[in-house]
């Protein structure tokens, strides 16, 4: 077979606009470059403004992580002014940012990821017409009960925040809202109806047996719902070893209370766990549009290159953390929180893993925001008092659906004089480093088969969805 | 009707609102409706080469499109190419491929205020040259220019908001199809007046407040946020307490001030966000349509005739004090 080069964009089906070039040798992909088209500047427009503008400004820059973004604004000038949440406070900041972590995932397997299998590419498999009737884009049953749940789902964000996306209810000091019992029933209420939805539609069984599988065998067991059907276009696909990730998991821990966080922060490798430094973290611009050098997102900046020289191809800058790249989203998350299913599935490390980590998550977090509503506390204080500072720095991060998001600011004579953000698919897509060394997905490309018709191979598409990229949130 | 949709410099939350349509569901609202999706990039199958081609039809003149909805501001940036946002996979810039399909649309649909004028893609300096399809902020003129109709002989309708509310969306696509809009159904900056001939403030659950000038001072409090805290809920257009969000949500019901997402230039208030400037104390922005006069004076006897159960409500996080109809007493 001969050797060729293909491009493969529009990539839709993820959030925002990705490009994939990729070089493709004896019907498999030899080498592939991950290109973020889209350059917006929203580092640039908060330099010089008041620092209360990040919590309305930065979760616009994704419709679908907002929540995620204003949470991490939160916790940074939260950090620079010496500002906390009343617990309460902060446990309604956790059950906003769960409704969207959970919808996200929800939005991902149901109209992102699945509608592949509907393809005429797979007809004849024994799977197909079940895909077919349950994922087919924009009409499937499956899709439809999931993207009506999420809806009511996040009828909980109406409630507690206002609206979604771009809610402003979370501060550095708490909530805007104060729930009454009234709002505590009716959020009880949502999540019992979608966990009916879930239980019905996405597991065909009880949440807990879902969350509480504990190795592979387990997961190939599991026969029930549009898990078991996943599970079993993977067997015959063999999606567990397409795709593979660099192995190495970083979190910051998800949902900071003052109890401590939901989830362990860590980075996991070869088996072991060690502690996250988030000053190990450097911003590599060799092969970004951007003028300067690497440096800690503290101390960087954003200067687009306007003449976009090679070897530059693309806006998202390489985050690196200690030299090496990390693989962020829900299926880093559970592994390094220590979950058994998760644990089994790290070195697997491929598509099978990634959606099996989201669907282990969508239980969790379920079962999280299920005990959450049940501490909520109407007569407790949601907001404390807060000062902004005339000078300060401080970082806020947080853990995306995506995987970890990072702000950093620095604030001078009260106004914002620096500001950096890494969201997660800026780990998981960036670019190569001045080592050469390719990113996450990048590396994960090479070795998928390409079949010789195919211009727009069916299998990099999977393995590229898996991870469930937002390219808005990436470049920023 | 068949609808195209790209997304161009935004942040794809105008889409994730309108998953968020309800009863019916978004593929129930629009399909049973006959209209369907040329190409939409979050829902559509079709990737890669399938897309380049339908696009290419569309261009050409192949396919005849109904509907060209945008989504996102277009950036221009640098240097006027537009390279800031190619779209991907064509070599082409979005820019360049907006001009060269919206001519071919029956209607073009700015969505969202990025779309419709730039929004929050063009704050803090414009560092990517972010401007409207049809508007550059609150000017006439943006990627397409002034004096550009679509085949309908409508200008682009611009349904703004951040985001937008999912029935915007698709109850303007639903009277589209239905005929049902024409120039005088667009307000001044070509909105869709459905939604626009309200105020966020019509309905807003603060308005007895509002009534006494009773004003929250800090974000939490259950005061209006008029005087304080930033909100123009007064002055911006939107039904969004009259239709809430996301079952029962608004900002002002979230405790958040109106930053007038639906207007043009709202992404450069002058201020922060959540506070009101004000000039001897008198809040800049009064309700445009009364006389500043009459506001002051009818602001200052309401607060000196404030009760006491709203005053002590308005500055708390929570209802202190029940009313007590006088019947009941």
């Amino acid at each position: 077979m001969s050797e060729r080069q293909l491009l493969v964009g529009p990539f839709n089906r993820v959030e925002g606009d990705l490009e994939i070039r990729l070089d493709v040798a004896e019907g498999r992909v030899a080498a592939a470059w991950a290109n973020s088209p889209l350059f917006r500047g929203f580092e640039m427009m908060l330099t010089g403004r008041d620092p209360r503008d990040a919590l309305t400004i930065t979760p616009r820059i994704c419709g679908i992580c907002s929540i995620s973004q204003s949470a991490a604004a939160a916790f940074a000038l939260a950090e620079a002014s010496g500002a906390e949440m009343p617990e309460q406070g902060a446990l309604a900041a956790a059950i906003l940012h769960g409704v969207e972590n959970l919808a996200d995932h929800l939005t991902h397997f149901a109209l992102f990821f699945m509608p592949d299998f509907a393809r005429p590419v797979y007809a004849g498999r024994a799977w197909h017409g079940r895909a077919v009737e349950a994922f087919t884009a924009q009409e499937g049953s499956v899709a439809r009960a999931l993207l009506e749940a999420r809806a009511r789902l996040f009828h909980i964000v109406g409630l507690l925040g206002g609206k979604w996306p771009h809610t402003l209810a979370i501060q550095p000091a708490g909530v805007t809202r104060t729930p009454d019992a009234r709002d505590k029933v009716k959020i009880q209420t949502a999540l019992r109806a979608h966990r009916r939805a879930l239980e019905t539609v996405l597991f065909g069984a009880r949440l807990e047996e879902f969350a509480a599988l504990d190795s592979v065998a387990g997961l190939e067991a599991w026969g029930t719902g549009a898990a078991g059907l996943f599970g079993e276009i993977a067997a015959d696909l063999g999606l567990a070893t397409l795709g593979r990730g660099p192995g190495r998991y970083l979190s910051c821990g998800a949902y900071p209370m003052p109890e401590g966080r939901a989830t362990r922060a860590g980075v996991w490798e070869a088996g072991a766990l060690r502690a996250f430094d988030p000053a190990e973290v450097v911003e590599d611009l060799s092969h970004a549009w951007m003028l300067g050098g690497a440096a800690h997102p503290a101390e960087g900046v954003t200067a687009p290159d306007e003449d976009m020289r090679e070897p530059g191809y693309s806006w998202c800058k390489a985050p690196r953390l200690a030299g090496g790249t990390v693989e962020v989203g829900a299926l880093a998350r559970q592994v390094v929180d220590g979950h058994p299913l998760a644990l089994a599935l790290a070195d697997e490390a491929g598509v099978r893993a990634r959606i099996a980590g989201r669907l282990l998550e969508i239980a969790r977090t379920q079962l999280w925001l299920e005990d959450w509503a049940a501490r909520l506390d109407p007569a407790a204080r949601f907001m404390g008092d807060w000062d902004l500072p005339k000078d300060g720095a401080g970082a806020g991060l947080v853990e995306a659906a995506r995987g970890t998001l990072g702000h950093w600011l620095r604030i001078e004579r009260g106004r914002i004089a620096g500001y950096q953000i890494v969201a997660p698919t800026t780990w998981n897509f960036s670019p190569r480093d001045a080592e050469g060394v390719p990113g996450p997905v990048e590396a994960a490309l090479v070795g998928c088969p390409v079949v010789e018709a195919e211009e727009t191979p069916v299998a990099v598409q999977h393995v590229v969805r898996s991870f469930d990229p937002c390219m808005v949130c990436t470049v920023h | 009707m068949n609808v195209l949709w790209l997304q161009s410099a935004g942040c794809g939350g105008c889409t994730m609102s309108l998953l968020c349509a309800e009863n019916p569901n978004l593929f129930d609202t629009l399909g049973d409706a006959g209209i369907s999706f040329l190409w939409h990039p979050a829902l559509s199958v079709e990737t890669g080469a399938e897309v380049r081609a339908l696009l290419d039809a569309v261009e050409r003149g192949e396919t005849v499109l109904d509907v060209l909805c945008v989504e996102g501001s277009i950036v221009t940036g640098p240097k006027g190419t537009g390279k800031f946002h190619m779209l991907s996979g064509t070599g082409r810039a979005m820019l360049d491929w907006v001009r060269a399909l919206a001519p071919m649309a029956e209607h073009v649909v700015a969505v969202g205020s990025c779309a419709a004028f730039g929004g929050i893609t063009a704050a803090g300096g414009n560092p990517a040259g972010a401007i409207g399809l049809q508007y550059d902020g609150a000017h006439a003129g943006g990627a397409l220019d002034e004096g550009f109709r679509s085949r309908s002989g409508l200008p682009v309708i611009n349904v703004a908001g951040c985001p937008t509310h999912p029935a915007w969306v698709t109850e303007t696509l639903l009277m589209l199809a239905g005929g049902l809009i024409g120039a005088g159904d667009l307000d001044r900056y070509r909105r869709p007046r459905f939604y626009a001939d309200h105020l966020v403030h019509h309905g807003c659950p603060k308005n007895e407040y509002y009534e006494y000038k009773a004003s929250a001072r800090a974000l939490s409090e259950l005061g209006c946020m008029m005087e304080h805290l930033g909100c123009v809920g007064t002055q911006a257009v939107g039904d969004c307490n009259i239709r809430p969000w996301n079952g029962e949500g608004s900002c002002t019901r979230g405790g958040y001030p109106c930053i007038a997402c639906t207007s043009p230039e709202f992404e450069e208030p002058g201020h922060t966000y959540t506070e009101t400037p004000t000039i001897a104390g008198i809040p800049v922005g009064l309700p445009s349509d009364m006389p500043k006069a009459w506001f002051m004076a009818l602001a200052s006897l309401s607060k000196a005739a404030t009760p006491r159960r709203i005053d002590v409500n308005a500055h708390s996080d929570r209802i202190r004090v029940a009313p007590a109809p006088k019947r009941e007493t």
